[in-house]
């Protein structure tokens, strides 16, 4: 499995013009097979750059992505290869189906890897089963599905090439809370089996805070924070500096802190909440 | 590689040019392309060219933009020169040469027309938004709605494809990266190869736009747009005394062009 190590990574948008942007500035991380990593941050805060670097899809301004100690963007052949290595989903990936068959959709990217016949059957196959799609559908167009069933399909499609780092923007974007739920079990499901590390980038602070093993923070385009739930969640304050919200048990424990109810420790499930206020009840009614 | 496109791209700003009437400016590119092609002689040349460059320099737009803008049609100018130097009957520079001095002097001067009158023009959408574009031009022509000219729709419909461009093309650069991220690739193989790699980005492209057509739609529609008749503005357009001077200026150029062109200057 790889590791991807992001160092020193710079990037400016349009750099010499009067419209330059310094989207990214000095980013060092590693991301270690098997990890779940959520990327959070406002928007415009360079997560979205940041994650199309991790292929090469952007080439770096300054700094080096390496992928097991080889440098990604040292020349074409690795610039394509990486790509197969480092699936990424985009946001609304749905909008990016074209084939007329979901079989043929799935099939592009292995397709592209130049690989045989049986082999791309294999994997068109095993991609559909993480996602939850039966065999049922490999004959439909489609832009016949619903919104949740092309979002798995694209999801499917990236998956086919069994890529070795996962990432996802917003993967459950606009999705109704069954669709979400389902789609972060597959994600998850597909890590557990593969042993794939796997960045999603979202919104929603209660998905990342429960699935993440580790959350990097990103604030105008550097890693403001990168740390597990518990530490990332236990400055909840600075969360919100930055333009972001925290999780529903976050904020409500902030809540009863400032009414003077002491609870313990960084709490961002709705269990831990649970298990604090139980607990201070039971120092208090003492 | 899709954001070079700056064709008709506005620069907000000040200038006065900027705070003409779009109907004005209308007027004023017509009487400039038809003065520019009053032109024969060196003078003629060089007033026009003074009267552009002034504009320009009024205008505060930052003049590499046009050079940019002059780009997509340098093989066009390349061309037109090319045709004129070998094709123009005279004086050879050389005995037995193709070339000739009239050549030369044509070649020059066809280079001069294409790339003012394609200067003018960018002058007009550089400082000139769409918006406001489309609604001079729907006054303008609004007389020919007597002879049932549909001037409303034919305005809107141009509003609405200026307006989309930039969203398509944001569009196709998603589309792109997003097949690119599955290993589609745009830059080898042959004329066919390449073509046939762009019906990924096609399909998906299209069918966003129809998607996008049909938003819009219901959304006019959910606000009860029912056509031009009896609509009003919010912004109403005046004429006002920049307007009529900026005109007369027009019009004085016009007229000194065509009488240059009398005198063969």
């Amino acid at each position: 499995m790889a590791e991807i190590r992001v160092e020193g990574l710079r990037h400016v948008y349009s750099a010499g013009t009067p419209f330059e942007n310094v989207a990214l500035d000095n980013i060092n991380t590693v991301l270690h097979p098997g990890e779940l990593i959520g990327v959070i941050g406002h928007t415009g805060s360079g997560k979205s750059t940041f994650i199309q670097h991790l292929n090469a899809l952007l080439k770096p301004t300054g700094g080096t992505v390496y992928c097991n100690d080889k440098d990604i963007n040292a020349d074409k052949l690795s610039r394509r290869d990486i790509k197969f290595k480092v699936g990424l989903v985009f946001q609304y990936p749905e909008y990016q189906l074209f084939e007329e068959t979901v079989y043929k959709d799935i099939a592009f990217g292995p397709k592209n890897m130049k690989l045989s016949d049986e082999e791309i059957d294999i994997r068109v196959r095993e991609a559909a089963e993480f996602v939850g799609i039966g065999e049922y559908f490999f004959d439909k167009s489609p832009l016949e599905l619903s919104g949740g069933q092309k979002r798995r399909i694209a999801i499917a499609g990236v998956i086919a090439m069994r890529p070795e780092v996962l990432i996802l923007d917003e993967p459950t974007a606009g999705l109704d809370p069954a669709g979400c739920a389902q789609i972060l079990e597959n994600i998850i499901s597909y890590r557990d089996k593969t042993g794939a590390a796997v960045v999603i980038v979202s919104h929603n602070m209660d998905d990342t805070a429960r699935i993440s093993d580790r959350i990097l923070v990103f604030h105008k385009g550097s890693i403001a924070m990168d740390g597990t739930p518990e530490e990332v969640f236990s400055q909840p304050d600075r969360l919100i500096e930055m333009g972001l919200d925290v999780p529903h048990a976050t904020s409500l424990a902030m809540v009863l802190r400032k009414n003077g109810i002491p609870l313990e420790g960084s709490i961002y499930t709705h269990e831990q909440l649970k298990a604090a206020v139980l607990k201070a009840k039971g120092v208090m009614s003492c | 590689m899709l954001k070079d496109v700056t064709l008709g791209q506005y620069f907000p700003g000040n200038s006065i040019v900027h705070r003409l009437d779009p109907r004005t400016k209308l007027i004023l590119v017509v009487l400039f392309i038809a003065g520019l092609f009053q032109a024969n002689g060196w003078l003629g040349y060089i007033v026009v060219m003074a009267v552009t460059f002034t504009a320009i320099g009024i205008s505060t737009i930052p003049p590499k933009s046009f050079v940019r803008g002059l780009k997509p049609m340098i093989f066009i100018i390349a061309l037109t020169a090319i045709l004129n130097l070998f094709y123009t009957t005279g004086t050879p520079i050389l005995p037995g040469w193709p070339v000739t001095f009239e050549g030369i002097e044509r070649a020059v001067q066809m280079v001069l027309r294409i790339s003012l009158l394609i200067a003018g023009t960018f002058l007009l959408t550089y400082t000139t938004s769409p918006m406001e574009l489309t609604d001079g031009l729907e006054k303008l022509f609004s007389p020919l709605n007597k002879i049932k000219v549909p001037v409303h729709e034919l305005t809107l419909m141009m509003s609405m494809a200026l307006r989309f461009i930039p969203t398509l093309i944001e569009e196709t650069d998603k589309i792109m990266s997003a097949q690119k991220a599955r290993g589609a690739d745009f830059e080898t193989g042959g004329l066919i190869q390449r073509a046939k790699a762009l019906l990924p980005v096609l399909v998906p492209l299209f069918v966003s736009a129809f998607r996008r057509a049909d938003e819009l739609a219901v959304a006019m529609e959910s606000r009860c747009y029912h056509g031009g008749e009896g609509r009003t503005r919010m912004k109403q357009m005046k004429l006002e005394g920049r307007d009529y001077i900026a005109l007369l200026i027009g019009a004085v150029f016009l007229a000194a062009m065509i009488v240059m062109k009398k005198f063969g200057l």
